[in-house]
């Protein structure tokens, strides 16, 4: 089953007009930034499909920009977040591609500051609920029936047994697990899908492992 | 996953073995799905009620969008029925002012609460505004109101389909029509029997209905679909309490719009290439709102 909860139905609450191509919008946006972990300083936004061709009367692209704000569906400030994108110093460029993609809504969303770049690619699948399908050019597979952990990682013997044991520590289990990387000794990343809620904590002390780099959580 | 019900003939009958209402099972089911106290949950479908209804207020108000195509018409028709000569009466038009404020609101990118899209949003509460000051239903009675809404659309977009790039309007304004007759039966007094009855004769008549936005906005004909659909579901109703059934179990009707979905051209699936947005009109808008090309936004 898709949908799960009442409220995927009665809700989300949210900023008009659109519930795949505003609300969606802006959730990608965040899920980006969550990503990231931090402010961007510069986003490309790559879009596809019907939201290359609808963005502008949807508020797709300001949308998306609110997200990387870390504004939710509903927050009214959506509706300036490009004022707000130049006075948090967040510079960005809108995209329309032609090519074809899987799903008509999609979005590939590159984002950076100084020091840092990061790429994603996220689709949205109707009603406000979006799936995230690539990260850094690794294919991410989310069911989308289990909340799931990210951990980016530096491709070093030890890191999944360590991010294993700490879930373990905690009666954590772990429903599904993928591991990718680019090339040896490179950054990978693993994908755990977990049956149990993760808390923040519990996140802050993986983070804190040897070799980790970012561990983001995605609700279910 | 566990759920309580998969299809609407199992929430009748579950909600009729243990005399329960309708949006009791739902709650029953959220608690038991999200793990979350039913407190909780009866607090946040209490605080989208309260953005519905601030919705509903503003577009009562007056409000346009962006593109001009849509926004006023909510305010108009409240005026024409404080002239007092309405012929569909004043409760029907006033779900329909509300319906239309509510998407008018969206329409002009301000708060509304998806039910079950942002395209479809002014149905449930068009109605639920409207029916209020016939009930004069609690503030409980009224949340109560969105969780039946919730279990029927809940089987629609599980068992079919809520999107409109899936299965047209149908799926849309369809579906929250049904939704909305089924929620004034329930409280209205009508039995789980009745308010499935409700739904199935709703949905009945949007079976077909194409998603067509001129321009591939949320804004025309989507306003005024929401319009139909808000007296769509009041007509259902009252003929599912006078005891009218649908030939055709709920369930199957579902089914058929499903079917008629996955039948239905891309053209007419919210692509804004058939239909009112073929339309020379349609084309003329859409060339006028946005030039005839999509601008690039920079820094």
């Amino acid at each position: 089953m898709k949908f799960k909860s009442v409220f995927d139905i009665i809700g989300p609450v949210m900023i008009g007009p659109s519930s795949s191509h505003t609300a969606g919008a802006a959730r990608i946006g965040r899920v980006a930034r969550d990503l990231f972990g931090k402010q961007p300083t510069w986003a490309k936004i790559y879009l596809y499909g019907s939201f290359a061709e609808t963005y502008k009367g949807h508020g797709t692209d300001v949308a998306i920009i609110g997200g990387l704000l870390d504004y939710d569906t509903f927050d009214e400030r959506i509706k300036t977040a490009f004022e707000d994108a130049e006075k948090a110093g967040l510079s960005y460029e809108f995209i329309p591609e032609t090519a074809n993609t899987e799903h008509p809504n999609t979005a590939r969303i590159v984002i950076g500051d100084g020091e840092q770049e990061m790429s994603m690619v996220g689709i949205s699948i109707g009603g406000g609920k979006t799936e995230i399908t690539e990260l850094n050019g690794f294919p991410l597979r989310l069911s989308g029936n289990l909340a799931a952990i990210l951990v980016v990682h530096e491709d070093r013997s030890g890191c999944i047994a360590n991010v294993a044991n700490c879930l373990a520590k905690y009666d954590i289990n772990i429903g599904h697990m993928e591991v990718s990387r680019k090339e040896k000794g490179n950054m990978a990343l693993m994908i755990i899908e977990v049956d149990q809620n993760v808390d923040e904590n519990i996140l802050e002390e993986i983070t804190k492992l040897p070799n980790i780099t970012q561990v983001t959580r995605i609700a279910d | 996953m566990e759920v309580l019900f998969h299809n609407v003939r199992e929430l009748v009958e579950l909600a009729n073995s243990e005399n329960k209402l309708i949006s009791e099972i739902m709650i029953e089911q959220e608690i038991m799905i999200t793990g979350r106290s039913r407190e909780e949950i009866i607090a946040q479908m209490d605080r989208n009620l309260t953005v519905m209804e601030e919705a509903v207020e503003k577009g009562l108000n007056g409000v346009r969008s962006t593109s001009g195509l849509t926004g006023g018409d909510a305010v108009l028709l409240q005026n024409y029925m404080k002239q007092g000569n309405t012929l569909s009466g004043e409760l029907m038009l006033d779900a329909v002012s509300k319906a239309v404020a509510t998407n008018e609101v969206n329409a002009a990118m301000g708060t509304i609460c998806a039910t079950p899209t942002a395209g479809s949003a002014g149905v449930v509460p068009g109605t639920l505004f409207a029916v209020k000051n016939k009930l004069n239903p609690t503030r409980e009675q009224m949340i109560r109101y969105l969780f039946n809404a919730g279990a029927f659309g809940f089987v629609v977009a599980n068992n079919a389909s809520i999107s409109g790039a899936a299965g047209g309007c149908q799926a849309e304004v369809g579906s929250a029509a049904g939704m909305a007759a089924a929620a004034i039966v329930e409280m209205a007094g009508g039995t789980p029997e009745q308010s499935a009855q409700a739904f199935a004769i709703t949905l009945k008549n949007m079976l077909g209905l194409v998603c067509d936005p001129v321009a591939g906005l949320v804004e025309v004909p989507c306003v005024k679909r929401n319009a139909m659909g808000a007296s769509n579901s009041l007509v259902a109703a009252d003929m599912a309490l006078a005891g009218v059934t649908s030939r055709i179990p709920c369930d199957e009707v579902i089914d058929a719009m499903y079917k008629i979905g996955q039948t239905m051209p891309t053209s007419l699936k919210e692509t804004a290439q058939g239909g009112l947005a073929a339309t020379p009109t349609g084309k003329w808008l859409e060339a006028k709102i946005f030039g005839g090309a999509v601008l690039n936004s920079g820094n």
